[in-house]
């Protein structure tokens, strides 16, 4: 065995920890794991400072803006706290209509990726070990995919005399719109988000033991019957996170609105943006985004609580 | 698990797979349509008209664009280079020691991967607009480079924490028991094995900050723009076939980076096999 003395603090206490194993004096054990908390502390503290200065405190910036006011000038004034941007939400017609409006297609968005991605999903757990692999590799394609031009494919197809409406047109429906509408930043965000909702619906369904519906399906239950009481109760974890994933973006949706809706269809992203890059309310932008972390917040931690664990 | 077992039969089965196959449409099309409109002779970003390559060497040609491909270039390395160092030092924390604070970092880290884009932008810039006065700093390659590691570091950890937590951490203290310093462990033992993890992280912070758009508009400065802001100026003024061609370079560089991690996550999971045998 080798003399303990001979070695460095550090080397030390690990060949102690070997050396002793349950033996170890306490005084051995508390100085050892003492100098284990120190190493963790040590190597987590880059990342941690770097959080604490260029997130933690960003976020309060947020706060301490949010009760501030706009100055004549544009500028914001930092004295004389008070709750007009909070106010603001409650009494601002626009502020109203973006709200529910964000709220609305963002739940829209959120629906139809699931009664999308839920068969898809299902269908994909179904088939053999290679073609799962295959086909997840071609969901994860897209979700690599820069953000931007996919978003941008979607202008040029939907754009006058674009190919949708070329096609339409040849099968004598007549020259339609269909960029600047609500339409266009739902279908902007299903084909950007869709990506997220597969991948949990696919990770929770893929865990089921695929014999409790032939189970379900032996005691007479219908098809219907064996989704609604086995699959879905089983696969509801996955349901959640997707939910949770494509809703809280959509929610906050900025690139695909710009890009897609029109003038009169700002959501809430936007509306931000607009605070800080041309009416320069800084104090209203900051409240908006306030609210807007809030939901997604409170969305979080109400899974969480709920015992999901499939991010 | 086997999935066969539940094999969907007839009409059900040929309704799911032409619903996958839609799906699949879906997906592919539009990248598609984008890539062959790409090469056409129509200033009509959406109608063809003979093939060109005129759009491309426009692009070539452009100093806006090349100075905005260059400085993403540049941010999207010096970024990954950092929040891969910081978050896999933060993986190694969480996954193989106590330290008093753990359960802060540990949320602290999951929040901007899920915080909204817009409210994160928010955030840094009141930040940098305070912090560039105090200190001095002129907006742009720095603010957007300290914004990018901010959000990267949670992905590279996760990543890379998911590698560690498959991994025995025996091997590193057998290879202590054989005198190895923790260092020489550390260097031949464990990071080899986690080096998958570091690259598939590596690949997603790279990816994620060649993505971004809202955050980098926000903390960039006068005269300062990455690919992505610059694109994206382009298209709120108006499509151009230009813009077409962009894309698609851009669409070119995430598909070769979703290559490469895809034949790194190859190697992980190969890896993983020859692990447990």
């Amino acid at each position: 065995m080798e003399d303990p003395v001979d070695l460095g603090g550090v080397r030390l206490m690990t060949a102690v920890e070997h050396v002793v194993g349950e033996v170890a004096t306490p005084e051995f054990e508390h100085a050892n794991e003492q100098l284990k908390r120190r190493r963790g502390l040590l190597m987590a503290l880059p990342a941690y400072a770097y959080l604490i200065i260029f997130f933690a405190l960003p976020l309060v910036f947020v706060v301490v803006y949010s009760f501030a006011t706009r100055n004549r000038f544009g500028g914001t004034d930092l004295a004389g706290w008070n709750l007009d941007s909070y106010e603001r939400l409650f009494t601002d017609d626009l502020v109203g209509t973006i709200l529910a409006r964000s709220l609305w297609l963002a739940l829209l968005t959120t629906a139809i990726c699931l009664v999308i991605a839920y068969p898809f999903a299902y269908y994909m757990s179904t088939r053999s070990e290679s073609v799962r692999n295959l086909m997840l590799v071609f969901v994860m394609i897209p979700f690599w995919t820069n953000f931007l031009v996919r978003n941008y494919a979607w202008r040029v197809i939907l754009g006058t005399d674009g190919p949708l409406s070329q096609t339409t047109e040849f099968l004598g429906l007549g020259p339609q719109k269909y960029l600047f509408t609500s339409t266009a930043i739902v279908l902007g965000m299903v084909y950007g988000f869709l990506p997220f909702m597969v991948l949990p619906l696919y990770a929770a369904i893929e865990r089921i033991d695929h014999r409790l519906l032939e189970a379900a399906r032996d005691l007479y239950g219908t098809g219907l019957q064996s989704f609604r009481h086995v699959l879905l109760p089983l696969s509801m974890p996955g349901v959640i996170a997707g939910s949770i994933l494509v809703f809280v973006p959509s929610l906050g949706a900025y690139v695909t609105p710009e890009i897609l809706g029109g003038a009169k269809t700002k959501l809430l992203g936007s509306h931000i943006v607009t605070q800080f890059l041309e009416a320069r309310n800084w104090p209203f932008g900051a409240a908006l985004s306030f609210v807007l972390m809030a939901v997604m917040l409170a969305t979080t931690i109400i899974y969480f609580r709920k015992g999901g664990r499939t991010l | 698990m086997s999935g066969s077992v539940a094999e969907p039969k007839g009409a059900t089965k040929r309704t799911l797979q032409g619903l996958s196959g839609l799906v699949y449409f879906f997906f592919y099309a539009p990248i598609i349509l984008l890539v062959i409109f790409s090469f056409s002779d129509n200033r009509n970003v959406g109608v063809w008209g003979g093939f060109t390559l005129d759009w491309y060497r426009e692009f070539g040609e452009s100093s806006g664009t090349q100075d905005a491909l260059w400085n993403s270039v540049q941010i999207g390395l010096v970024s990954t280079a950092v929040s891969v160092v910081l978050g896999t030092l933060a993986a190694l924390a969480l996954e193989r020691f106590t330290f008093r604070g753990k359960q802060v970092f540990d949320a602290l880290l999951y929040l901007p991967i899920i915080i909204p884009d817009v409210t994160m932008a928010v955030m840094l810039l009141l930040f940098f607009a305070q912090i560039a006065e105090w200190f001095g700093i002129t907006k742009g390659f720095a603010t957007i480079t300290l914004s990018h590691i901010a959000f990267s570091i949670s992905f590279v950890s996760i990543v890379v924490r998911a590698r560690l937590a498959g991994m025995d951490d025996k091997l590193e203290e057998a290879a202590m028991d054989l005198y190895a310093t923790r260092w020489q462990a550390f260097r031949h033992v464990t990071l080899p094995l986690i080096m998958p993890g570091i690259l598939g992280g590596a690949l997603l912070a790279m990816t994620l900050s060649l993505d971004d758009v809202v955050i980098t508009q926000f903390v960039t400065g006068p005269g300062w723009n990455t690919l992505p802001v610059f694109v994206f100026g382009l298209i709120r003024r108006g499509v151009t076939p230009l813009i077409n061609a962009v894309s698609v370079v851009m669409l070119v560089a995430s598909m070769g980076l979703v290559a490469l991690s895809l034949i790194t996550d190859r190697a992980r999971s190969d890896d993983g096999a020859t692990n447990t045998t």
